[in-house]
């Protein structure tokens, strides 16, 4: 399984801000941290902001706090601001062959663990997953 | 089997909880908060798992936990051999928790009272199989570090 690339900076972006819920943290610091220009992350985290995920602050000091409930936001509610897990694959012109609506079943089932897997694991789970990978380092 | 103050339910109380063995007198509790959950009461299922899981049998658990004079969440699970080819390991299936009562640590209180008593039968793994839609447990146990197994269910339409 492969996300996109602005769906990963979302990922991280809002694990940062969720780690640290008091915090307001500025775009170019956490584009430093993942390697990415503050203008491409700007892009990402107006749509963070958009879903209520996090608050922009304005000012010189300006940046980003997060605004959800991290024990309910679950990886799938940020996922599915940017990419359709599972969305239904084009027909063919003349319709799909035997062999295509099977692979298509068999594709379908991998969507829908993937849907449930992401959907289950919250933000605060996360967070602890993370946590117990730091100690293990 | 133990004690521990808890943060406050969503009623605002501040529960103690003790999590027990369940018995003859909790089934009705045990009926009415799987009803509320399912949305079908099954009295002579728990009934049969009473029998069966109720008296502490030698690799059996059916727990409930308790705050003030009421039961406020079960756990059911056993340790298997074997099962479908695996060493033995400590399976929950059943759990659940009354609705005012949630985030109130009652459903982390059942697992580690079952957890333990699996560990002090010499199991180190605990598993679990849970609808992919049920997403409130699913979030639950994934929230209690449960990953995924190395497992595949599968069926097949019979009828």
């Amino acid at each position: 399984m492969r996300l996109q690339k602005n769906t990963l900076l979302a990922l991280y972006s809002v694990l940062e801000f969720a780690a640290q819920p008091a915090r307001q943290l500025s775009v170019a610091g956490i584009a430093e941290s993942l390697r990415v220009s503050p203008h491409h992350l700007a892009k990402v985290l107006r749509s963070l902001g958009r879903a209520g995920l996090v608050d922009s602050v304005r000012g010189a000091r300006g940046g980003y706090r997060f605004a959800g409930n991290a024990r309910r936001v679950t990886l799938m509610d940020v996922i599915g601001l940017f990419e359709d897990i599972g969305a239904p694959r084009p027909r063919t012109r003349r319709g799909r062959r035997p062999a295509e609506q099977a692979l298509e079943q068999v594709l379908r089932e991998i969507d829908d663990t993937a849907r449930a897997t992401f959907g289950s694991v919250t933000l605060d789970t996360m967070l602890k997953l993370i946590g117990r990978r730091d100690g293990r380092g | 089997m133990s004690s521990v103050k808890r943060r406050r339910g969503a009623t605002g109380e501040r529960p103690r909880l003790r999590v027990r063995s369940a018995g003859p007198a909790d089934l009705a509790e045990v009926i009415a908060i799987d009803a509320r959950a399912t949305g079908l009461a099954k009295p002579e299922y728990w009934a049969g798992i009473l029998r069966r899981y109720g008296r502490r049998g030698a690799r059996r658990r059916f727990l409930v936990a308790e705050a003030g004079a009421r039961i406020v969440g079960y756990i059911v699970g056993e340790v298997r051999d074997w099962e479908f080819g695996s060493p033995a390991c400590g399976w929950v299936f059943g759990i659940g928790v009354r609705p005012d009562m949630r985030e109130a640590g009652v459903g982390a209180a059942l697992l580690k009272a079952i957890t333990a008593a699996f560990r002090r039968l010499g199991v180190a793994t605990v598993r679990t199989l849970i609808a992919r839609d049920n997403q409130l447990v699913l979030s639950f146990f994934r929230s209690q570090g449960m990953m995924a197994a190395p497992v595949i269910p599968l069926e097949k339409d019979i009828g």
